[in-house]
This record gives structure tokens, C-alpha cells and sequence, in this order.
């Protein structure tokens, strides 16, 4: 199982996708820097589309800083620093879209 | 380089401002003031008030423009003047009240 | 004096993960030192720079909210954004802190033309 991190803003969706389609069964998703963006519920659709079961995260003081956190879509958990060494430790590799 | 206030050690820079913004103090103001040679009255006070209340909100010190706008809208248009901010703060108002003031050098400013 | 130009600059880019915006804000605030009349479009990942509440500490980083909040010291007032990028990215214009004219894209080409400079970051 993988962790994948992406730090691309929603103007480049063309990551996105190319990120969500090579998610397996079982990884992870961590939305980090101005990746954060797309757990904005704009972006529904393109998890709507995740034929596997994943997990999504995104990157507390990433979401702090854009004025997020009131804005993203309740799928994301959110994740500290802290969590993100956790996640990364789970999982057995990961995977930078940026 | 140190400021000393009161027996106690201030770090600023080359310049004169405090390195540490949470050093400032009304003290630490007179002290900054005294080593440009300035006395600070009500006056200038009035205006330090401004200036710090322009850094909370808007997170930068002012550059001159802005400086004399917001002395304006505060204490009125008979005091938002660059001449009447020169007689205050001689030379660079906006620089020198910054400095007094305990901010950053402001920058955009000439 | 020769008449000052008029400069419009372009914001493109989300705020934060790359240094434009805050470049583009400098920018900004040096023409307003300058007198020079400004106009700001926000558009395409740009227009997330009005949303507001930044609490940038954590990442090290300056609140570019507070800073944008200072333009009208500066007399920049001329601000606009982009209708179609606001609907893409799902934001309504009540949800923007900063407020700016809404263009389509006639607008933004005839906003264009208007000016002598234009800036993009």
C-alpha cells in the first residue's frame, strides 16, 4: 500500500487526475502546499470516480494558512505534521505527484 | 548590535530595529527615540498608536502613503500630512516611527 | 510629467505554494508608492488568494490576506476577478473576503486593452 502526496493546485488538474488513476486498492491520498485546493467540493466529482477504496487526507496547516478549513470537503481527515510521518511510516512507500 | 534599557540587553539590527518585536515596550520606545535624539510627546504617541495598529491589521509596516492615510483616517486630516508626520518624525517618518514603534524596517518604501 | 501608465497585473497562481503572489503583491504596493494607477485581475488558481482567514504561521509564511486587506491604503482599489474561475473552482463571490468587480470574458479582454502594462504572475 502506497501514500500518495500531491502539492499541485486544482489549475493543474491534469496532476490530479494522472494522481487518482494510479491509486490502488488500500493507499492513501494526503493533499499537501496548494494541494490542499482540491478538497475543495468543487473537486467531488474527481473522487466520486475512485473505483478502489482509498483513505483521504489533507494537511492541517496547509488548509490553516488558504482559509480552508471551514471550506474543504468533509471526506478529507485532516492530518498534522505528526500524521504525516505516521502515514508515511504505514504505508510501504510514497508517491509524490507534484 | 544591543540597546540597553533598564539594565536590561535589547538586540537590533544594523539599523536600529528590534530584532525581536516582542522586545518593545513603552520604555524600550523612549530608549529607541532618545538614540535618534527624539523626545517623544502625546503627539508622537498618538502617532505610534497608528502605526502599530496598522502592523496588527495588516501584518507589514507602512510605507509612507499608506502611513499618512491611516494618521488621517485616525487622527483626523489635519494630521494625515507627510509635513505635519516630518515635524514628528524627522528625515523618513514612516522609517523612523516604524523603528520607535518596535516594527520591521517597512519595505516598498523610498 | 508624462501621463503614468496604467499597469494591470494578472494573478494566476494559488497563494503560498509559489512565491507569485506575494511577488505580485510587492509589486503592487511599489506602483502604489509611485502613484501609478493599478489595476488587479485574480483569476484561474488566483482567485483563491481572496479567500480569507489565512492563518499562514504554521507554514512560515506571511498572511497574504492581511496584506491584500492593505491595498486600499495604498489607493489600489481597482480590483476584479474572473466569473468563470470562480464557478470552476466552486467559490461564490460572498465567500471572498476580498471584494473585487466580477468580469467575463469580454471583459477581461477589453480590461486588456485598456492598459498600457500588463504584469502576469
Amino acid at each position: 500500500m502506497a501514500l500518495h502526496t500531491l502539492n499541485q493546485p486544482p489549475g493543474n488538474i491534469e496532476c490530479l487526475k494522472r494522481c487518482l488513476s494510479a491509486l490502488s486498492e488500500g493507499d492513501a491520498l494526503l493533499l499537501i502546499e496548494d494541494g490542499v485546493l482540491a478538497s475543495l467540493p468543487a473537486y467531488a466529482a474527481h473522487y466520486d470516480q475512485i473505483k478502489v477504496n482509498i483513505s483521504l487526507y489533507a494537511l492541517q496547516a496547509d488548509l490553516a494558512a488558504r482559509g480552508l478549513n471551514d471550506l474543504k470537503d468533509n471526506r478529507f481527515i485532516v492530518v498534522d505534521d505528526g500524521g504525516f510521518v505516521d502515514l508515511a511510516c504505514e504505508h510501504d512507500k510514497v508517491v509524490s505527484w507534484y | 548590535m544591543t540597546l540597553v534599557v533598564e539594565g536590561t540587553s535589547i538586540e537590533v539590527d544594523d539599523e536600529g530595529y528590534l530584532v525581536s518585536l516582542s522586545d518593545w515596550s513603552e520604555t524600550v520606545a523612549e530608549a529607541i527615540a532618545h538614540s535618534e535624539q527624539l523626545e517623544l510627546t502625546p503627539e508622537h504617541w498618538a502617532v505610534l498608536n497608528v502605526i502599530r495598529d496598522f502592523y496588527q491589521t495588516f501584518e507589514h509596516a507602512p510605507a509612507m502613503r499608506p502611513f499618512v492615510k491611516a494618521v488621517g483616517q485616525a487622527l483626523g486630516a489635519d494630521k494625515g500630512k507627510s509635513i505635519y508626520l516630518m515635524t514628528l518624525f524627522p528625515g523618513s517618518p514612516a522609517k523612523l516611527a516604524a523603528k520607535i514603534a518596535g516594527l520591521p524596517k517597512p519595505t516598498n518604501c523610498l | 510629467m508624462p501621463d503614468k501608465k496604467k499597469v494591470l497585473i494578472i494573478n494566476r497562481r494559488a497563494p503560498y505554494g509559489r512565491s507569485n503572489a506575494r511577488d505580485s503583491l510587492d509589486v503592487a504596493l511599489t506602483c502604489g508608492v509611485f502613484e501609478m494607477p493599478i489595476s488587479i485581475l485574480f483569476a484561474d488558481d488566483g482567485v483563491f488568494q481572496l479567500i480569507g482567514n489565512h492563518q499562514a504561521g504554521d507554514i512560515g509564511q506571511k498572511n497574504l490576506s492581511a496584506n491584500l486587506a492593505a491595498l486600499p491604503m495604498y489607493d489600489i482599489d481597482q480590483l476584479f476577478v474572473c466569473t468563470e474561475s470562480l464557478n470552476t473552482h466552486g467559490l461564490t463571490f460572498d465567500s471572498l473576503e476580498h471584494s473585487a468587480t466580477q468580469l467575463d470574458q469580454t471583459a477581461i479582454q477589453q480590461l486588456i486593452q485598456d492598459h498600457d502594462v500588463v504584469l502576469t504572475f
